[in-house]
This record gives C-alpha cells, sequence and structure tokens, in this order.
C-alpha cells in the first residue's frame, strides 16, 4: 500500500487536482475548466482522478487552495486548507531549493513571489487590474481566431515586435487593433502584445521587487512561450517554467497535506465517490441587527455543515 | 436644522449626540453600504477616489432622509481630498438637493473661518457659548470613551475562543456608550464596556502577532471601506494597532503618538517636498512600528491615491533597513473580500514564518 496525498485548488477559471507520493512525486494529475461551477467541478475532478490512482494508493491527507478553498474544503474534507500565495511558494522551493523569485499567472490573477533562504519574504498580487492574466490572453487569442494553445508560437515567430500599451487590457485591445488596421503582421502583434503584458507585470505586480535568479514562471499561462520569451528578454536572464507549471498549486497544497497528516491521526478526506452527495448552498438576510449580513448555509444532502457570511459570529457552527 | 456628517468608524456616536444637543436635529449618515458605492459611483468623478465615492454616496443619502446641512472637514496641502468638499456642493447642488456642505479647515491655517462656522451652528441651535463649549467637550469625552473600547477590542479578539464574541461585547459597549449623557455617565458606560471585552472567553497560551495599519485617514478609519480589517486580521489571530484614531494626538498610550513629531522620523526617508495626505505619515508610522517590535505593516491606499503611492515607492527602503515586512492593499469598488483574505492570510503565514525562523536562530546563538 503506497500513501497518497491529494491536493486541489480551485481557482476562478481552473480547477486542478493532483495526488503526491511521501517523496513529492506526481502520481496523477486533473485538469478542469471551473466554469463558475466550482462544486460540481471539485465533485467530477474527484472522481475522475480517483479513477485513474493506481489501485494500491490510498489516501493519508487532502488539503484544498485557490479562491473557492473554504468551500471546497467541506466538499473534499481536507485536512488543511491554504491561500494560493503560500501553496505555490511551498510546490517551488520543494522542486528547487534555491528558488528566490517565483511568477504566477493565471486564469484572473498574477502574482510574485520572493523567496530566500526557502523563505517568502514578499509577495504581490495584481489589484485592480487583471490585465495580462490567462483571461485577457484568451479573449484575444479568440479574437485573433488563434488557438490559445498556438498563441506562444507565433510570437515566437516575428521579427519586430510592435510597441502595445499595455497599462491596461481595454486599452491594449484598441492599441492593438490600430496596429492591425495599419497592417502589422499577427506574429508581429501578438510578440508586442507578449512584451506588453509583461511590462504591465513588471510596473504592476513587480514594482519594488527584488528579482534575483532562479527565477520561476508557473500558472497555466506559463505554457505561452512568446511569454517565457518576453519575460526572458526583460529580465535577461532564463525563467525556469517547471514540468507541472499548470498545477504548482496544486502540489504545494498536497505538501502541506502530507505535512498536515503528521499531526492527525486520520485522514478527514471522503473519498473519490462523492458525486452522489448532493452539495448545496442556499442563504438569507439575517435579521438579528441593522448589519442584515447575508448569511450562507452550506448542505451535505439534507445535513446542514456550514454556516458563513455573518460579521458577529453567531451563526457560527461548530465544524468550521 | 437637520444636520450630517461623514460616517467615519464608530464616532458617529458621538457626532450624533453632538448635533441633538446644540439644537439641531441629527441625520445619522449609514454605515456604507453597496447602495452608498453605487450612488457614490454613479454621480463622482471616474477618477475620484473612493472616499469620495464613499462620501458623495453617504451624502445622497442622507439628503435623502432630509438634511440639509451636512458638517465636513476640509484640508490643505497637496492632497486634492482638502477640495472635496467643494466638489461634492457642485454635485449636490447640480443634482438640486438643497444641501449645504459646511467644511472646517484646520484652525491653523483659517483661524477666523473656523471659529465663524463654529459660532453659525451654535448661534442657529441656539445655545450660548457656555453651553456650546459645554457640549463639545462631552462629545470629546464620548469620542475619546469610544476609541477606547475599540482599541482594547482589538487588543483582545486575537485570544477570543469563540469567534465574534469580542466584536459582539464591542457593539453592546458601544451601544451604552450612545446612551450616556454626560462626563459621569460616559465614564461609567465606559469602564463597565471595558470590562465585558475583558470578560471575553480568551486563551492566553496564543503569541499572536502584531501588525500596525498605516495608510490614508478615511480607508483606515471607516471599517466598512477596509473590508473590516481589524476584525479580520483579529479572528485570524492577529493582534492590530492602527495608526489613526480622531483622539490619536491627545493620547500618551497609542505607539504612533509615543514619538513626537512623525515627519521627523520619516525626514531621512523623505526630507523636502510634503507629499500630503498622509503619505509621510505612512512612511514615519512604519519605522515607529518596527522600533515598537511589530512583526509587520499593512498600508491601505485608495486607488490611485498619491500620496500613498509616492509612501509605497519608499516604504522597501524602509523595509530593508528595518527589517518589517509591509504589504499595500488597494482599495477600490470592489467589495469581495475573497481577494484581501487570501493576501492577509499569505502575509500572516509570511511573518509567522519570520518569527520561527528568528526564534530558530535565537537559540542557535545560544548553543554557539
Amino acid at each position: 500500500m503506497i500513501k497518497g496525498y491529494l491536493g486541489v485548488d480551485v481557482g476562478s477559471v481552473s480547477t486542478n487536482l493532483v495526488v503526491i507520493d511521501d517523496q513529492n512525486q506526481l502520481l496523477v494529475e486533473q485538469y478542469l475548466r471551473t466554469n463558475g461551477k466550482p462544486i460540481e467541478t471539485v465533485q467530477q475532478g474527484l472522481y475522475a482522478i480517483g479513477q485513474e490512482l493506481p489501485a494500491d494508493v490510498q489516501i493519508a491527507g487532502a488539503a484544498t487552495t485557490g479562491s473557492a478553498r473554504y468551500l471546497t474544503s467541506l466538499i473534499v474534507g481536507a485536512d488543511i486548507v491554504k491561500n494560493e500565495i503560500t501553496a505555490h511558494a511551498i510546490a517551488s522551493s520543494a522542486l528547487a531549493e534555491d528558488v528566490k523569485t517565483i511568477i504566477e499567472i493565471g486564469g484572473q490573477d498574477s502574482k510574485i513571489i520572493i523567496l530566500r533562504d526557502g523563505v517568502v519574504t514578499d509577495f504581490a498580487m495584481n489589484t485592480v487590474c487583471a490585465a495580462g492574466t490567462g483571461s485577457f490572453l484568451d479573449q484575444q487569442a479568440s479574437r485573433l481566431l488563434i488557438l490559445i494553445e498556438e498563441f506562444g508560437n507565433y510570437a515566437l515567430k516575428a521579427k519586430n515586435p510592435v510597441r502595445i500599451a499595455g497599462r491596461c487590457a481595454v486599452f491594449a485591445e484598441s492599441d492593438m487593433v490600430h496596429k492591425q488596421q495599419l497592417g502589422y503582421n499577427t506574429e508581429d502583434i501578438i510578440a508586442g502584445l507578449c512584451e506588453a503584458l509583461v511590462r504591465n507585470y513588471m510596473n504592476n505586480v513587480g514594482k519594488g521587487k527584488e528579482i534575483l535568479a532562479p527565477v520561476m514562471f508557473q500558472g497555466g499561462v506559463a505554457a505561452n512561450q512568446g511569454l517565457v520569451q518576453a519575460f526572458n528578454k526583460y529580465l535577461g536572464l532564463e525563467v525556469i517554467v517547471p514540468k507541472y507549471y499548470g498545477v504548482m498549486g496544486a502540489i504545494g497544497a498536497a505538501i502541506l497535506a502530507r505535512q498536515a497528516s503528521r499531526k492527525k491521526i486520520k485522514t478527514s478526506f471522503k473519498g473519490f465517490n462523492i458525486q452522489e452527495i448532493n452539495f448545496k448552498t442556499s442563504s438569507f438576510e439575517c435579521k438579528g441587527c441593522s448589519n442584515a449580513c447575508e448569511v450562507v448555509q452550506f448542505y451535505e444532502n439534507s445535513e446542514l455543515l456550514a454556516r458563513w457570511g455573518d460579521r458577529c459570529g453567531k451563526w457560527e457552527m461548530d465544524s468550521m | 436644522m437637520k444636520i450630517s456628517f461623514p460616517h467615519m468608524g464608530y464616532s458617529y456616536l458621538a457626532l450624533k449626540w453632538l448635533v441633538e444637543n446644540t439644537g439641531h436635529e441629527c441625520i445619522v449618515p449609514p454605515e456604507p453600504s453597496s447602495r452608498t458605492l453605487d450612488l457614490g459611483v454613479r454621480h463622482a468623478p471616474e477618477f475620484a477616489c473612493i472616499p469620495f465615492k464613499i462620501l458623495m454616496g453617504t451624502y445622497l443619502e442622507v439628503a435623502e432622509k432630509g438634511a440639509e446641512v451636512i458638517l465636513t472637514s476640509g484640508g490643505m496641502g497637496p492632497c486634492r481630498a482638502g477640495l472635496y468638499w467643494v466638489m461634492h456642493q457642485y454635485i449636490l447642488d447640480e443634482l438640486n438637493t438643497g444641501v449645504k456642505v459646511v467644511a472646517f479647515e484646520p484652525p491653523l491655517c483659517d483661524l477666523k473661518d473656523f471659529i465663524k462656522k463654529l459660532r453659525w451652528v451654535r448661534k442657529t441651535g441656539g445655545l450660548s457659548v457656555k453651553e456650546f463649549v459645554q457640549a463639545i467637550r462631552i462629545t470629546w469625552e464620548k469620542i475619546k470613551a469610544i476609541d477606547e473600547v475599540e482599541m482594547l477590542s482589538h487588543e483582545i479578539r486575537p485570544y477570543e475562543t469563540n469567534r465574534g464574541e469580542t466584536t459582539r461585547r464591542l457593539w453592546q459597549a458601544l451601544e451604552m456608550l450612545d446612551a450616556a449623557n454626560n462626563e459621569a455617565e460616559i465614564k461609567d458606560a465606559m469602564q463597565e464596556g471595558l470590562k465585558l471585552l475583558q470578560e471575553v472567553s480568551q486563551d492566553h497560551s496564543r503569541n499572536p502577532l502584531k501588525i500596525g495599519i498605516i495608510g490614508e485617514i478615511y480607508v483606515v478609519l471607516e471599517p466598512a471601506a477596509n473590508h473590516y480589517i481589524q476584525i479580520m486580521l483579529g479572528e485570524m489571530g492577529v493582534q492590530t494597532d492602527r495608526s489613526i484614531y480622531l483622539t490619536s494626538y491627545t493620547r500618551k498610550n497609542t505607539i504612533v503618538n509615543l514619538e513626537g513629531d512623525i515627519f521627523e522620523v520619516a525626514k531621512p526617508y523623505l526630507g523636502e517636498a510634503p507629499i500630503g495626505g498622509h503619505g509621510a505619515n505612512s512612511i514615519g508610522e512604519t519605522i515607529l512600528y518596527a522600533r515598537h517590535g511589530f512583526d509587520g505593516v499593512v498600508q491601505l491606499a485608495p486607488f490611485a491615491c498619491i500620496p500613498e503611492i509616492v509612501a509605497k515607492s519608499i516604504i522597501p527602503t524602509v523595509t530593508k533597513d528595518y527589517g518589517i515586512p509591509v504589504l499595500t492593499l488597494f482599495i477600490d469598488e470592489q467589495t469581495g473580500k475573497a481577494g484581501v483574505q487570501t493576501r492577509l492570510e499569505a502575509f500572516v503565514d509570511l511573518l509567522e514564518k519570520r518569527r520561527e525562523v528568528k526564534a530558530k536562530r535565537g537559540i542557535e546563538r545560544l548553543v554557539i
């Protein structure tokens, strides 16, 4: 019997699940689109990864991360819940001990994490603007009728990347349209866009941060060779794209699950076959005071598992 | 007259008392909500910062409720907030609300104007000078008492064993203070409130992290504008001290007030030009929190706030020199708190890890 540890990362765009073993080796992975339905997606993903997992692996710990980490922890039965910044840092430093900078670009957010001696010393996340994240690239690719998977290759073929304003997704788009109308070729425009996104990233989240090598580039957007090249050019070094760049958050969670399992007698993991369970939420407005908090109730079949959303804590249940 | 004013944390309780006890009727400003923000955003210039928009919304809400006069503060110097009341007045006029905005400029900047406006409030309420001064004194005592119980709540919350108990007791304490009508009653209510808070069931085996909250005054003072950050951090097990309380400058027990001139402290990093708002304060306060052994600092900045942006770009140098991590949160129209929660959790992880590493190094040194 091999012990496995499950990590689930539910983000705005994608839901990733991985199982690792005691040596942090990845056994199986699943990558799904969240499509705005985190509960169903997690159920599907769990079932799928359970099917794929070798029969002699037994889950000894589970953890969740990502923006839906708390909701997901109730569905999965997580032993630990952790924010995605910490999860990413843990995954990268497990992979390469000496990593000093992590660039992570996902569906709707981008972050930079600075580590020294394996400890996070600083980080930043994009604030009020999503320019330069996966969603924007998706949109531009479909506007140019190019598959997102092909996007990066176009950029690599460019000879003279055009300059595109990268400050804001809306401005970038109109700038791009203008350049198209002037007859610049698609390759140069896409390469220009990649450079603009890197500039935006560096000016926004990278501002004032001390970026030292080795730099790891991860998140779904790291698949884009055009961006890898643009980062290399801007930073004057070679960024490292880890093999499992797309599921690093989930790997970090799985590592945390392994650490947490040492302190627990038995995992809270509910198993892979939770497809039949009906998870649902309902909400009501608390009339207790003038705050009128919107309280969310979370049910597993007909059993009430948890409530949240109240500011005063009076609806809090022991299980949380 | 029907008088209202901006909503800033719990201070509205004291200001309500002042208005009601100077011969006027008070239109109590509601706590900023999504409706406040909607109204503000609809009528404010797109590039105005979030304090402008929330205040705009608040003013329109109190206008609906019949307010005739809004008392607010002016301000001088490079931050545009000093001109906000003028702009608010324009917009209120344009919308035919009939509301008059009366702004008190800092007395040191225009003492005559300050006194003139105070006298106008007094006379229209029909009070004698003596009565008016007495009312202001009681109000001041009330604000001090409110700050006192709030400060204690932020100290105690990280130790609470039942989430929310501290907050609920704070609300009880504030209700008692609300009902107090003279100095003796305020004192009693305050003692009673402090006692209530001390009796929260607590776990003193915890060793909470300490975080200082700095930044622009409105987003620091109004919990509804900053995602109730002090409560959020408190429930994550962190003790917070914020740099600004309305009564700060009369206090001896707040960190920021312990060391005289904040601009003097910031001087090595910001020599000449005043950058307006609370920018220089943010730099100085980061240094003070570092000196007093705080684990970290959270800077709250309205999106596009120039003073705080300047401060933000200087702060990394302070972080390097004093070894204190700073997290900047930009505050704008978004109301979802998940993003803030994620950043704060990660920041707390970072600070905890730092503490661990420091402790380990300490032990290693002892062994050697």
